[in-house]
């Protein structure tokens, strides 16, 4: 099979990061399906920090006169009240604060911490990559449910928990998938031209590498948002999550999901929220990934 | 008296038999199969070592006992006929009935008591329900390995027919308390051949209506008729299939879908629907055990503040929580000891009849005298393990606080184990859930839960008052003597408050209405050897 | 490749040796025991149960004990399910949740795969704009969503298929929903990651000199295209399969599946040391397998990273 340079374009990479940021920045805006995700994205934010100022109830007021009522716009239960008779408009913006920090930090957490490690595994390869992936394996092996019952009982509650909890799992893909991508990379021509002028394996990884991979990397982090935000239902359940009366996406859906013949509008809501979520965070992650793309340039 | 009645009842039996013996016939079911959801996967079909619920209701079909506890909630004879208790109460002599046979036909005979009972004290067998033989003699001591020898435990068989058991002390309630599937006999032949392989399939030989036939871990448990049972005659079913299932909801889909006959449990969220959709289908019996919450009273806020306890107590609307909440027909609960259990009145609260506002006011009252008030309000961590159930209740018992007194509410929840641990430490609780289901039919088991060293009181109640109550009414004989000891304690317990009842459980399953005979006594037993399927 | 393979293999020995060290430390520090629950014993009884099970010596006398009893390939009863090793409970479960896991999977990887690519082809079209909608409203449903869905509609209200059970286990209306439950994300994902990495395949240089070359647009794709793209998507399978047939306790729950993965769960709320211990060392072996068998497929897909 006759390979040529998979991009000489790329060896030639302009040298300041501002540059290349810049421009990246310009096809970003360009890009209509991104700026809509980033829209809708912010609009969530915004009424996630606005719930308290838009729903008529608080998200923690008990109306025993309302347990499991659908929804009703005129007495301002306008997604309708869960079983506990507690406004789930409210709860669903409040719900977005919780959803979307975890989703979102966690994912950069794993993101970070699998790319670089992957890169780095799969760039210096033999012996290194080897150790690198044992410890991986290590890693996907042992018993998550008793690592987090251990955090829980070594350190409380703390939000920042969830984030190591959650982290501690999500990047072991990522590190996966990167080192594969970094190997099939390490062969092309431009990498090993790039070595020829003398750069350094950091500059490699860091300039060559991981500009190549974003694409696959881009496409994983929007899989690995809606994941995360599931599982911090699982983590509340081993009691790391957030705490009643304060709530989560994941939370209100697995709730819901018990329900869903009976109080469908307990379901639906959050659910129609994080599917809108998700869809609007992939197209602006395929939108990054093809600003950041150095072959489009 | 009795005599009467068991007259009438044989007429009528007889009536039945002359008139109408072909409609009988017609009205069962060709297949006489029972589909029964049995919640999850049994942990052991050896009746010495099973701890939970689900094991026990297939050990009631798989074996039988001296006794067996009826739907009305009576001792009624089983493989034993009949007893006598000697004068001072302390010497129980069971006469079996004559001609009982194993599964495998081999006779069953006191001796396989005297062996299978053995066996559940024995250390090395490894029971964790032993302590339920204390009162027999010398049970403890062998259970707790203090005395080696297994065979000095207070049981033997004077002859074939005859199984003697001699108590350390009287205790009023042992017929009922042997009642408890821990009671179950072995058969000791297949246990020494097939060690603790003996309860798979094709090994178990049992005792009772039905005999294993399949056991598939985590799929299914097929019991079928046992031929050999002394009453086999009176069995309608031919076979009885036990669904591990632990998704409450998947199982009444499944019920719905016809896949099942009974289920185990029934969803609180989907009682508004199936009181609606399946009308007369789901059926709820009082369940003697208490759901309650605990006051760590060995450490601030609640230690020696009976007042604050007082006034928290008092603003749990319980009427609310059992109707909105819960909704299958709980009691709310305003003793420590459920009622329903015959020949007792449970000691209640005297506030239990004021109305809302009134015990609002009162509470407010209370509250401030325990040095809490608007600008100093008590902040409190109400601890409780995961559960949609429980959280459910949790958020409006933390509201109520919130609303009445303005108490401040965390709630905090923990993995199942986790919570014990901390609950048993009483260090940083507080608040926390509890309940109890009783293990028989008697208020002594209630009682003993709340003594100062039962493992079980992590509110952490001592009090000496209470223990000597509780410990003389369990050595006493006179049956009336010792019920009012228990009621006298039990009025300690209301008014010292080292908890707060919230309700009083119900058992509720879906059954079909081709279903007969499925009856559920306060205990939560059922027994199949009564059920028959009807012409549907 | 014989040797990598087999320096692999060797070196899956310490790997599985830590990963037992540290799991077994892991799961006694936690509080609670297996013994614990609502009705607490006496407390000689509870001492008389620890020496029964030889919870009673040092945790690193059990732990040399452990070590001992799984090179002697036994481990140990089961502290719930007590009438059964724990060796028995895996190989009852582990055929059932295999046979689903891999039919998921395959689907999976069928369905995902020609979708993805298909989409990719056809990007910024009708058709790439419809399989990625769906696939994202795949992703979006959680399977504890999605299972109950599909056992209300097709059980409940049409009673085409079975709510739950296992029947006999050779049955095929009892395994048509959990398969579709399983394979519905996997399915998702995979045709995402499929799409994303076909179009980074198409747009690089190689593939515009392949078509420069006059080759046949059906060569280009399934000869080189198909092959690159493909690479994340094993990346992602290796460990994904391992996780798959080992069973899923949320899809086990909703259909009564007798598989394993509930032990995962149960297990660990039980506090059943050994059942625990079991499916992590079943399953950390099913990582080392998959995560090689991944390794070995890169030289099939990518000859230059074939391993020598």
């Amino acid at each position: 099979m006759s390979v040529t340079p998979f991009d000489a374009a790329s060896v030639t990479m302009p040298a300041e990061g501002t540059s290349l940021w810049k421009s990246a920045r310009r096809r970003l805006v360009r890009n209509r399906a991104a700026m809509g995700g980033l829209i809708v994205l912010t609009i969530i934010a915004a009424l996630a920090i606005l719930a308290p100022y838009i729903s008529a109830h608080a998200m923690d007021d008990i109306s025993w006169e309302n347990i499991g009522t659908p929804p009703d716009w005129a007495s301002g239960y306008y997604f309708g009240t869960d079983s506990n008779g507690r406004d789930l408009f409210a709860r669903t913006l409040y719900g977005a604060r919780v959803s979307l920090m975890v989703g979102i930090l966690a994912s950069i957490v794993s993101l970070v911490i699998g790319v670089i490690y992957g890169a780095v595994a799969g760039y210096l390869g033999g012996t290194v990559d080897n150790v690198m992936m044992r410890i991986v394996d290590i890693l996907y092996s042992l018993p998550f449910m008793f690592f987090v019952i251990l955090l829980t009982v070594f350190f409380g509650r703390n939000i920042l928990l969830i984030f190591v909890a959650i982290g501690a799992v999500q990047w072991l893909d990522m590190a996966r998938i990167v080192r594969g991508q970094t190997m099939a990379l390490k062969h092309r021509e431009f990498i090993e031209a790039a070595h020829a002028f003398g750069a350094s394996s950091t500059a490699i990884v860091r300039r060559h590498i991981i500009p190549n991979i974003l694409g696959p990397v881009m496409v994983f982090v929007t899989l690995t948002v809606p994941q995360v935000i599931l599982l911090e239902s699982f983590l509340s359940f081993l009691g790391l999550g957030v705490q009643e009366p304060m709530t989560s996406w994941g939370v209100l859906i697995s709730d819901g999901a018990r329900e869903m013949e009976t109080a469908p509008w307990s379901l639906l809501f959050p659910a129609t929220f994080l599917a809108v979520t998700l869809f609007a965070l992939n197209f602006l992650g395929d939108g990054l990934r093809d600003a950041l793309d150095p072959k489009d340039r | 008296m009795l005599r009467t009645r068991a007259f009438g009842f044989g007429m009528a039996v007889a009536l039945l038999s002359t008139t109408a013996p072909l409609a009988w016939a017609q009205e069962l079911a060709e297949n006489q199969v029972l589909r029964l959801g049995n919640g999850s996967e049994p942990q052991t079909l050896d009746p010495q070592i099973s701890e939970n619920t689900q094991d026990s209701h297939l050990e009631r079909d798989l074996y039988e006992g001296l006794v067996i506890i009826d739907k009305d909630g009576k001792v009624t004879p089983a493989q034993a006929e009949s007893w006598t208790v000697s004068p001072d109460g302390l010497t129980y002599s069971f006469k079996l009935r004559a001609g009982l046979k194993w599964s495998d036909g081999t006779p069953l005979t006191a001796e396989d008591f005297v062996y299978s009972w053995r066996r559940a004290v024995d250390p090395a067998t490894g029971s964790k329900y032993s302590f339920l033989y204390y009162p027999i003699k010398n049970a403890e001591d062998i259970a707790t390995a203090v005395n080696k020898d297994v065979k000095s435990l207070g049981v033997r068989a004077p002859d074939p027919q005859t199984f003697e058991v001699t108590l350390k002390s009287p205790t009023g309630y042992f017929v009922r308390l042997i009642s408890h599937a821990r009671f179950l006999p072995v058969n000791r032949a297949s246990i020494e051949k097939y060690g603790n392989q003996f309860t798979r399939a094709g090994n178990l030989v049992t005792n009772g209506a039905f005999m294993l036939k399949e056991w598939t871990p985590q799929s299914r448990i097929v019991a079928v008729k046992n031929p050999n049972y002394w009453d086999a005659a009176s069995v309608k079913l031919s076979e009885v299939d036990y669904y591990p299932i632990e998704n409450q909801n998947e199982e009444l889909k499944r019920y719905r879908a016809g896949e099942l006959d009974v289920t185990n449990e029934v969803p609180s969220d989907q009682v508004d629907f199936i009181r609606k959709e399946l009308p007369g289908e789901l059926t709820i019996v009082p369940y003697l055990g208490s759901y309650y919450m605990g006051f760590n009273l060995e450490q601030p806020p609640f230690k020696g503040n009976l007042k604050l306890r007082e006034a928290l107590s008092m603003v749990i609307d319980r009427e609310a929580i059992v109707a909105k909440i819960t909704k299958t027909g709980e009691q709310p609960a305003y003793s420590w000891v459920p009622p329903g259990i015959a020949g007792y009145q449970p000691q209640y609260v005297d506030w239990k009849d004021m109305p809302m506002p009134a015990r609002i006011a009162k509470a407010k009252e209370l509250y401030k005298e325990a040095g809490y008030g608007p600008d100093k309000p008590l902040n409190l961590e109400i601890m409780y393990n995961t559960s949609e159930n429980h959280k459910k209740i949790m958020i409006a018992i933390a509201a109520m606080m919130k609303q009445a007194l303005g108490v401040n509410v965390t709630l905090v929840n923990q993995e199942f184990k986790v919570f014990l641990e901390t609950r048993k430490e009483k260090k940083v609780t507080q608040l926390f859930r509890a309940g109890w289901i009783a293990d028989y039919a008697d208020p002594n088991t209630f009682a003993e839960l709340l003594q100062s060293d039962a493992g079980l009181n992590d509110m952490g109640y001592n009090n000496p008052e209470y223990d000597k109550l509780v410990k003389t009414a369990a050595l006493t004989v006179d049956p009336e003597k010792r019920i009012q000891m228990l009621q006298d304690a039990e009025k300690l317990v209301v008014h010292d408050l080292p908890m707060m009842p919230i309700y009083d459980y119900v058992n509720k399953r879906m059954i079909k209405p081709y279903v007969k005979g499925f009856d559920l006594n306060t205990l939560g037993y059922f027994y199949s050897k009564n059920v028959s399927i009807a012409k549907h | 490749m014989f040797s990598f393979v087999a320096k692999r293999l060797l070196g899956a020995v310490p790997t599985l040796f830590v990963i037992i060290t540290i799991a077994f430390f892991m799961i006694r520090l936690a509080p609670g025991g297996p013994f614990d629950s609502e009705r607490a014993v006496p407390a000689e009884i509870q001492e008389n149960l620890n020496r029964v099970y030889h919870l009673d010596q040092p945790l690193i006398g059990q732990y040399w004990l452990y070590l001992k009893s799984v090179l002697e390939g036994n481990f140990g009863p089961s502290f719930s399910y007590k009438d059964y090793s724990v060796t028995e409970l895996i190989w009852a479960g582990f055929p059932v949740s295999m046979e689903l896991g891999l039919t998921a999977v395959f689907l999976a990887v069928i369905i995902g795969g020609g979708l993805g690519a298909l989409a990719a082809l056809k990007q910024n079209r009708t058709a790439d704009y419809t399989i990625m909608t769906a696939a994202m409203t795949g992703i979006t449903i959680p399977n504890f969503v999605m299972a109950p869905l599909l056992t209300l509609v097709l059980g409940v209200y049409l009673r085409v298929l079975p709510v739950g059970g296992w029947g006999n286990g050779h049955e095929l209306k009892y395994k048509i929903l959990p398969v579709v439950a399983l394979a519905l994300p996997q399915i998702a994902y995979v045709s995402r990651l499929t799409r994303g990495s076909m179009i980074e395949v198409l747009r690089s240089n190689f593939i515009r000199t392949a078509r420069a070359k006059g080759l046949s647009e059906w060569l280009t794709v399934t000869r080189h295209a198909a092959r690159a793209a493909f690479l994340p998507v094993v990346s992602y399978l290796g460990p994904a399969c391992a996780g798959i047939i080992t069973g899923s306790v949320v899809i086990e729950q909703i259909f009564s599946i007798p598989g394993i993965g509930r032990y995962f769960i149960q297990g660990a709320l039980n506090r059943d040391y050994t059942l625990v211990m079991g499916v992590v060392i079943f399953y950390g072996v099913l990582i080392i397998l998959f995560n090689l068998l991944v390794d070995v497929l890169y030289g099939v897909l990518d000859p230059k990273l074939a391993h020598r």
